[in-house]
């Protein structure tokens, strides 16, 4: 079968675990305002490659890929996930880790088929990281164009089905560096029992003359980006909503 | 050499390097490989920071000069030509400097008059006018001996830049004296086996011979202005080293006066510092030194080895982008044995880019091996990021030819220490080549026949077959002259400007290595795959001659690991070594290649026209084997792999690749909170932080 692929990169280091092969889909729903692969956006673009093209390429670096495995990123690979679910199904006969990076969008409870083919994906992934972009709806919608209930419904998916997930947010100053919005985040985070790690990114503008080069206007022009103990300060927030917000579970179940 | 084990020995395990000059085996039977990691490691002493504070201030100095601060004009320099120098006599614990102030550079005319005056005028000093009669009427240099020699053919291509940055007016370099043998031996050992090698030396008195025995000769009294380099200084270095402070001391002089020697491209340290652990392990054992006190020694050695600077012209440095002096020292790696070569010497010496912050001299090269132990790689990494300023290379493959005492001259010339030096030959520009292929052997620059005038292609579109097979012409062509060249060089430089000090700290019986260079491979192989894959059409002057190209459409390039291009690459560098090696080289020496320009490229670009891959005239040609700025799109492990395939035994003098990374790119730290980090217990002033709303 054969996907819709943006890029390759061989030699990933922050898209999960190890060293990584990454794998770019091309097309994707959401229109992200800090996203720094505007050119992903387009459905059924560019270059086409079959699962096995992939899995013969990955095998080459191989001895590379110390600790690590494929990632499958975006653009927003779920668009694509009979494709998607082959390539993990192979990836997984041949003992290869799997990571999909997603944002969740594509899921839709109410659609009985499509969850039987996510149940399906979630048979050959062996991590998920999810990006949950905002935690409050009506922010979400003005930043990514979207709601994020079937994201965060995703999320709750994922914890029932046991599925290992690393939650990433990316902290923008002005929409989600704020305090109450990431004590939010944390305390829905409390009920991820399935959540081994939290990555939060420092908003960053190296995007930015991609958007020049494809003539496109940049939606957050001006915002300047965060350093590191920012971020740090994000992620610490986010830490403490989740700690409180377990405490105050583990308190009602005692009551109850 | 007499059988006794010297007093200075004691507590060594004997062997046979206790009979005969072999510090290998010394090494071999006393060191203690480390497989900790950096706890150990001691910070700068207030004397080390005061130092290197001073130091500092004259390196501001130096720049605000523009970039020299003081130069000899009066003494042409040998080992024992000036007096002591110092920077702070009473801190500094190992001493020596090439001249008799810090920074002031030495006078060194025996590779070429003109240069060696040149380099002073460029920076307003004005060189004795009774030397310059010297050099000119009574004493010929090199560079002299050289041009002499020259046929126009070979002075035409050295001035159309397709034979490149010769070592035919400065020092070639290149060649790392054994230095640790003055540590371990002491200077009248070895002078007693030098007597006892030109005692045994063949009487038949053919040119090879006598040229033979008139080195050994050299070498014995460059050995003896060693032993009175100590006694400027003050120290008696007739005997082996006693201690670690010795051994570094020791070792530095023998360093120090082949920099006052000679001025090479490139004067590299050695392999230096497991053997000197064996000292440091023996006086910490013994409670001589502590931790502490031997930092301090390795800092200020390196020090020294920041502070060595040589006379040079401003083309020279356009040349190597800087002013650098490439005093490699070899770190690590794993034995035949199969133990690791680390101690705890090669923490300390990637330590002192903390205790004295980061620097591109020394240029520490990590040997690196899949079998390093995991904190020395977990250390390495981390300096890396800290520093970038480590040098990797790979000791699985380099241990197969050169055993375990081999160390790196320069960035990537590989020979054993003591037992191997090399001709250090610069390099060939390839993707100048293909140009002349093209166009007959006009240059394209200068509109001169400088190759034979060979049929040019007068298509409008390029043709793989036809290219290819004018190309191989060329290039057996430049190959000959080339190898020529160098044969004149190096007879000139072993005449007139021997590297006696160095070679006396090497065995008898040398191997020669005869290294040749290319240039613009990644040029050439993207021009071929064009050419091969999409339609080049040539743009010509009224004159015929092809200036520019047009490419249509698309095709692979080299640095994707696309075999189509990559295979193009490996047969390029193939058939050009098999050329070289059809030529008759000086001295017996055994033909290499390397592919390794790692600033002169832009220089090469600068002096190359327009090419079939696109590139435009002037563009920089891409650093030593890698892919063309840009065009490798399949991240990193791709580009590399198409850089690996390119083959060892056809460019045995080394690959390089200069490989630029954001530190972030390689990996997540610490904002990344992983498992264990979700329950992190918040200190209560962070805390208090959220609570009160601060962000």
């Amino acid at each position: 079968m054969k996907g819709y692929i943006h890029s390759i990169e061989t030699f990933g280091t922050v898209d999960g675990p190890g060293v990584r092969y990454v794998v770019f889909t091309q097309g994707c729903p959401m229109r992200c305002q800090y996203c720094h692969n505007p050119d992903t956006w387009e459905p059924s673009v560019g270059e086409m490659k079959d699962v096995d093209e992939i899995i013969d390429d990955y095998e080459k670096y191989k001895p590379y890929l110390t600790g690590g495995g494929i990632t499958v990123t975006g653009g927003e690979p779920m668009m694509q996930i009979d494709f998607l679910t082959e390539l993990f199904k192979k990836a997984r006969e041949k003992d290869i880790h799997t990571c999909l990076d997603t944002s969740g969008i594509m899921f839709n409870e109410e659609n009985e088929e499509y969850v039987k083919k996510v149940d399906e994906l979630m048979k050959y992934t062996c991590l998920v990281m999810l990006d949950i972009k905002h935690i409050d709806d009506e922010e979400h919608k003005k930043l990514t164009g979207h709601s994020n209930k079937n994201i965060l419904a995703f999320a709750r998916y994922l914890n029932r089905k046991g599925v290992s997930v690393w939650i990433r947010h990316v902290t923008v100053p002005g929409i989600t560096y704020n305090k109450e919005y990431l004590m939010r985040l944390g305390e829905f985070l409390a009920e991820l029992k399935n959540m081994e790690a939290l990555d939060v990114l420092p908003y960053h503008t190296m995007g930015v003359p991609k958007y020049e080069s494809l003539g496109m206007e940049y939606p957050l022009k001006g915002v300047e980006p965060l350093d590191k103990s920012e971020a740090l300060k994000a992620r610490n927030i986010i830490i403490y909503g989740r700690q409180k917000r377990l405490e105050e579970m583990e308190r009602e179940k005692k009551i109850n | 050499m007499k059988n006794t084990m010297q007093a200075e020995w004691d507590g060594f395990v004997e062997g046979k390097w206790s009979k005969t000059v072999n510090v290998r085996e010394f090494i071999q039977l006393n060191y203690t490989p480390y497989e900790g990691n950096e706890e150990f490691l001691a910070g700068p002493t207030s004397v080390t920071e005061d130092l290197w504070s001073q130091v500092m201030d004259l390196f501001k100095q130096e720049r605000e000069k523009g970039g020299v601060l003081d130069m000899d004009t009066e003494i042409p320099a040998t080992i024992t030509s000036h007096p002591a120098g110092y920077i702070d006599k009473d801190k500094e614990v190992i001493v020596g400097l090439q001249t008799d102030k810090p920074l002031k550079r030495a006078f060194m005319p025996f590779g070429g008059i003109r240069t060696a005056v040149s380099a002073c005028k460029s920076y307003g000093y004005e060189v004795n006018p009774e030397l310059i009669r010297i050099f000119t009427d009574y004493r010929k240099t090199h560079n002299q001996g050289v041009f002499d020699v020259y046929t126009p053919e070979m002075k035409t291509a050295r001035h159309a830049h397709i034979i490149t940055g010769l070592p035919d007016a400065y020092g070639r370099g290149r060649i790392i004296g054994d230095y640790r043998r003055v540590a371990l031996y002491g200077v009248d050992l070895l002078i007693e086996d030098k007597k006892e090698q030109l005692a045994t030396s063949l009487v038949r008195m053919t040119s090879k011979n006598i040229r033979l025995r008139e080195e050994l000769a050299e070498q014995i009294k460059a050995l003896g202005e060693l032993k009175k380099l100590g006694e400027i200084y003050g120290y008696d270095i007739s005997k082996p080293a006693k201690d670690i402070k010795e051994a570094i001391q020791w070792t530095y002089f023998g360093y120090l006066a082949a920099v006052k020697e000679q001025n090479g491209a490139a004067m590299s340290l050695g392999r230096t510092s497991t053997f000197l652990d064996i000292y440091a392990e023996r006086d910490l054992k013994n409670g001589v030194y502590t931790e502490e006190q031997i930092q301090e020694m390795v800092d200020h050695f390196i020090m020294k080895l920041r502070m060595v600077k040589f006379a040079r012209i401003p083309e020279y440095n356009a040349l190597f982008a800087g002013d650098p002096t490439w005093v490699t020292e070899s770190i690590g790696g794993i034995g035949i044995d199969g133990r690791s070569l680390v101690t705890k010497m090669s923490f300390r010496y990637l330590h002192t880019l903390d205790n004295l912050g980061t620097s591109p001299e020394p240029n520490m090269t990590v040997l690196w091996s899949t079998r390093l132990p995991i904190n020395w790689k977990n250390y390495c990494a981390e300096m890396s990021i800290k520093s970038s300023a480590i040098q990797y290379e790979n000791d699985d493959m380099m241990r197969v030819t050169h055993g375990d005492d081999y160390a790196i001259a320069c960035c990537v010339s590989s020979m054993r220490v003591g037992k191997e030096m090399q001709f250090f030959g610069a390099r060939a520009n390839l993707a100048k080549c293909l140009l002349y292929a093209i166009n007959g052997g006009v240059d394209e620059k200068l509109f001169e026949q400088v190759g034979p005038k060979y049929r040019p292609i007068t298509s409008e579109y390029l043709d793989y077959d036809e290219v290819m097979e004018r190309y191989e012409d060329m290039m057996e062509w430049l190959a000959g002259l080339y190898v020529n060249t160098l044969n004149v060089i190096h007879y000139m430089h072993d005449k007139y400007c021997y590297e006696k000090l160095q070679m006396a700290l090497h065995d008898r019986d040398v191997k020669r290595w005869f290294a040749t260079g290319i240039a613009g491979l990644s040029v050439v192989a993207d021009s071929l795959s064009a050419i091969k894959y999409a339609k080049v059409k040539t743009i010509r002057n009224e004159d015929g001659i092809v200036v520019d190209y047009e490419v249509e459409g698309d095709f692979p390039k080299y640095g994707n690991n696309d075999d189509r291009v990559d295979k193009i690459a490996v047969e390029v560098v193939e058939k050009f070594m098999n050329m070289v090696r059809k030529h008759h080289t000086y001295r017996d020496s055994i033909p290499t290649t390397s592919i390794l320009t790692i600033t002169s490229n832009v220089s090469y670009g600068k002096n190359t026209g327009s090419t079939p891959d696109g590139r435009k005239a002037g563009v920089p040609l891409a650093p030593g084997a890698n892919p063309m700025h840009g065009r490798d799109t399949h991240g990193a492990l791709a580009s590399l792999s198409s850089v690996a395939k390119l083959p060892f035994k056809d460019a045995q003098d080394g690959i390089s690749n200069t490989f630029t990374i954001l530190p972030n790119a390689l990996g997540k730290d610490s904002v990344f909170a992983s498992t264990g980090d979700l329950d992190i217990k918040l200190t209560p002033e962070q805390i208090a932080d959220i609570e009160n709303g601060n962000l």
